[in-house]
């Protein structure tokens, strides 16, 4: 038994961590918040050129063949870097149609087709929205969908929850608190569903994992970011990480986040071995990522007092990635459900 | 990242749940009051002979005498939780005291000792605590003074549990009043019989005197009794503090304790519906659920460091600190779910499950104040874990 990350996997985590410190700095992301596309298109073509977007593509369709714990690994480097990308998006497509719809699988490896998700109906169906599929053809709006930039093809769920692949849409930006990623609502007219694919639980749980990963690692960039400023800012003469109850508060963030990390490995390489409990865990990581990252974010911008309000430091952009996390994909009571129905706690 | 077991583990898993299983009917219940009760003796005896519990220890002193393999105890200890059968014997000196004589203990003191005290013949109570040494537990007063081979103790320990009941005492006794606060004491072992020792039962919140008052007067225990050296009994106490800690946040424990909440919820109803039917008890219960698989999976991390000799870090210093608060966490939601009912304590007729559920929600209080307070943890983990700076001592005035 070993519960701990590969040689190979520590590598991965080095090198993804490594590209993003030098590119995707507080400087980077500021101006990809204002609406720089010049930032954001070399953002993505340096990801791109890392060439984690095939990362869970299978290798007999050209992508890397790696797992969701890997994914989950650079899923968190992006999240401590704030950084936007489409790999979470890549990586749920990937799950989904690597099982009958390779030729989309291979294209998201080799870069041809890149995939925006319009996944809400699975997890939130509301009033007034929605897609149906009516002999093929795709009509409604879809809220909340992570379209990267550049993208050719969405998978989009209708209300019966069946996934289909078009590359017809028309998009209006939904304004968020967090304005580092774009959200849209699609709207489709009638345009043809060029392959479909029943939704199964576990993209879902792969979407909302990932999520989780994603909080896992803007949690620890808030974690470190407070006790840095806590050992150097002075009050009273004296380092302020020197008085107990602001080093308690980093106890407490770190106390409760430690294990988030061992949940989110576990949940991937439950995901990746085909574990019975493999989809109740990845939605309790998803949950309980939420309320940790949840936090984290409020505990560690007290303890960078009046800064960490301000614009000054920026670390409104890591409150606002978790902030936004912790309702994507379902909130956490709504996560939770899923995990109790999964389980067979809920009565039929 | 490797969970499956090999074969050859695997087959030791379903060996440990056929010795279980086979013989629970030997396994003690609740009714069973009493440390040396017959059953309770005779259980830890078969634990034993069968490799379930002392394990590594070797043969010479009474243990099963097998070569370290942290994931088979691992496994063990996953297969009490799985199965709820009756837990080998614990307590201080089984925990604490044993694994402190295999690494610093004479010849003699292992000889003498360990053998009577992991088959539950020879009771110990820890004498660290005093009025004045809690959290500063290098505060220690309670004196020792030589005279021939022997000591004399006078001075007055606190908080001591099992004193009434134990044969033994593992006691912190200042050796050296001029030295520096850490480098005057020592780690006394003496029997509790010795004429001048007191014990006053104190009662705790529980309804139960587990606690005690210890008095020492003119106290004559042979100095051969110090563990390792004279007035070095502050490293000695520590080596215990760190099995102490490792035993009060055992996640399989935690999960063990989660799955009969999770029997609880589904099997008690309230207003014609069952408590997991209803929305907001069953969200509490997954939230936990959360924290319980966390701390798990932290638990297989710091396993697999210790079996790769490596520190497990932040993962290993927030144990004590998270299992207790979560231990806790599962108790009060037990009692909340069952409402009204959930008051019941002690005996009558409507009590569920014992009243255990308000005994824990109260004695896991107890154990996040007991072995180092929360806050004495979170000191430890901003310091260590974090690298933050220690209090500055105030001025002296
Ligand atoms: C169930 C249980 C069993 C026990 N069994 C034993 C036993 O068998 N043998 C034994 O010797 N002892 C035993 N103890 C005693 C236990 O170790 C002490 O209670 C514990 O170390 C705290 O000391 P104290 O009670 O004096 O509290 P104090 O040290 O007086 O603490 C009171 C409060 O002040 C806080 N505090 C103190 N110092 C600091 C600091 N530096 N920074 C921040 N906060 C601080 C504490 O966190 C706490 O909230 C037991 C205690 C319990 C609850």
């Amino acid at each position: 038994m070993e519960f701990a990350l590969s040689e190979d996997q520590r590598m991965l985590q080095d090198s993804i961590s490594g590209f993003l410190k030098d590119n995707a700095s507080l400087d980077t992301i500021r101006k990809i918040a204002d609406g720089n596309a010049e930032a954001k298109a070399g953002l993505d073509a340096g990801l791109a050129e890392m060439g984690i977007m095939g990362l869970y593509v299978p290798e007999a369709m050209g992508g890397s063949g790696l797992g969701l714990l890997e994914a989950c690994l650079v899923q968190e480097a992006l999240g401590y870097t704030v950084a936007p990308s489409g790999f979470l998006a890549a990586t749920v497509a990937a799950d989904l149609l690597a099982k009958d719809q390779a030729t989309y699988a291979s294209g998201i490896a080799d870069g041809e087709k890149v995939f925006g998700l319009a996944l809400t109906e699975l997890a939130s169906r509301r009033d007034g929205s929605g897609v149906t599929a009516d002999n093929g053809r795709l009509s409604g709006t879809s809220l909340l969908a992570d379209v990267p930039t550049g993208a050719t093809h969405v998978l989009v769920a209708d209300t019966s929850g069946a996934c289909h692949v078009a590359s017809g849409w028309s998009a209006k930006p939904m304004r968020t608190i967090d304005r580092t990623r774009t959200f849209q609502e699609l709207a489709f007219d009638g345009v043809a569903a060029e392959a479909s694919t029943q939704s199964d639980p576990s993209a879902l749980a792969v979407a909302r994992l990932l999520v989780a990963a994603d909080t896992l690692g803007a949690a620890q960039a808030m974690i470190d970011k407070a006790v840095e400023y806590a050992k150097e800012r002075k009050q009273f003469g004296r380092v302020i990480g020197s008085f107990q109850a602001v080093k308690h508060l980093c106890a407490e963030m770190a106390a409760k986040l430690e294990p988030a990390r061992a949940l989110v490995w576990h949940a991937a390489y439950a995901m990746d071995t085909k574990d019975p409990e493999a989809l109740v865990m990845a939605n309790l990581a998803k949950a309980h990522l939420a309320e940790v990252g949840t936090f984290v974010a409020k505990t560690a911008t007290e303890v960078h007092g009046g800064m960490g309000f301000t614009d000054l430091l920026g670390l409104h952009y890591w409150f606002k990635r978790i902030g936004v996390n912790r309702q994507l994909f379902g909130s956490p009571e709504q996560v939770r459900q899923t995990a109790a129905e999964l389980q067979g706690l809920v009565a039929a | 990242m490797e969970l499956n077991l090999s074969p050859e583990y695997e087959a030791f898993r379903q060996d440990v749940n056929r010795i279980l299983t086979e013989n629970s009917h030997l396994a003690p219940g609740p009714e069973d009051r009493g440390m040396k009760h017959p059953k309770r003796l005779a259980w830890q005896k078969f634990l034993i002979e069968n490799g379930l519990t002392a394990r590594t220890i070797p043969k010479e002193y009474g243990g099963y005498g097998a070569e370290p393999d942290l994931l088979k105890s691992r496994i063990i200890a996953e297969e009490f939780a799985r199965t709820g059968i009756a837990r080998p014997m614990g307590g201080q000196g089984i925990s604490m005291l044993v694994p402190t004589l295999l690494e610093l203990g004479t010849p003699e003191q292992k000889e003498a000792y360990i053998r009577p005290t992991l088959y539950g013949e020879m009771i110990w109570c820890q004498g660290y605590s005093e009025p004045g040494a809690g959290s500063d537990l290098a505060a220690v007063r309670t004196a020792a003074v030589e005279d021939g081979d022997d000591f004399i103790i006078n001075g007055q320990k606190i908080w001591t549990s099992t004193a009434k009941q134990a044969d033994m005492i593992f006691c912190l006794v200042r050796t050296d009043p001029d030295a520096k606060k850490h480098e005057g004491i020592s780690y006394v072992l003496f029997s509790m019989e010795t004429p001048g020792i007191e014990v006053r039962p104190l009662v705790d919140m529980t309804e139960n005197a587990n606690f005690n008052e210890v008095f020492f007067t003119d106290v004559r225990v042979p100095q051969s009794g110090i563990v390792f050296e004279k007035n070095k009994g502050w490293q000695v106490a520590n080596a215990t503090l760190t099995h102490e800690r490792g035993m009060l946040g055992d996640p399989n424990a935690t999960k063990a304790r989660f799955l009969e909440l999770v029997e609880l919820m589904k099997a008690e109803t309230l207003n014609g519906e069952r408590l997991i039917d209803n929305p907001l008890l069953r969200d509490r219960l997954i939230k936990l659920q959360g924290e319980v698989y966390a701390m798990q999976a932290n638990g297989l991390r710091v396993t697999t460091a210790s079996l790769k000799r490596e520190s497990a870090g932040l993962a290993g210093l927030i144990v004590k600190l998270q299992g207790c608060e979560l231990n806790h966490q599962i108790a009060g939601l037990a009692i909340d779910a069952l409402g009204e009912l959930g008051i019941l304590y002690g005996e009558g007729d409507h009590l569920r499950a014992d009243g255990s559920w308000q005994w824990r929600y109260m004695y896991d209080l107890g154990l996040i104040i007991g072995g180092g307070t929360a806050q004495i943890q979170k000191n430890i983990i901003s310091e260590r874990g974090l690298g933050m700076p220690r209090e500055p001592k105030p001025a002296k005035v």
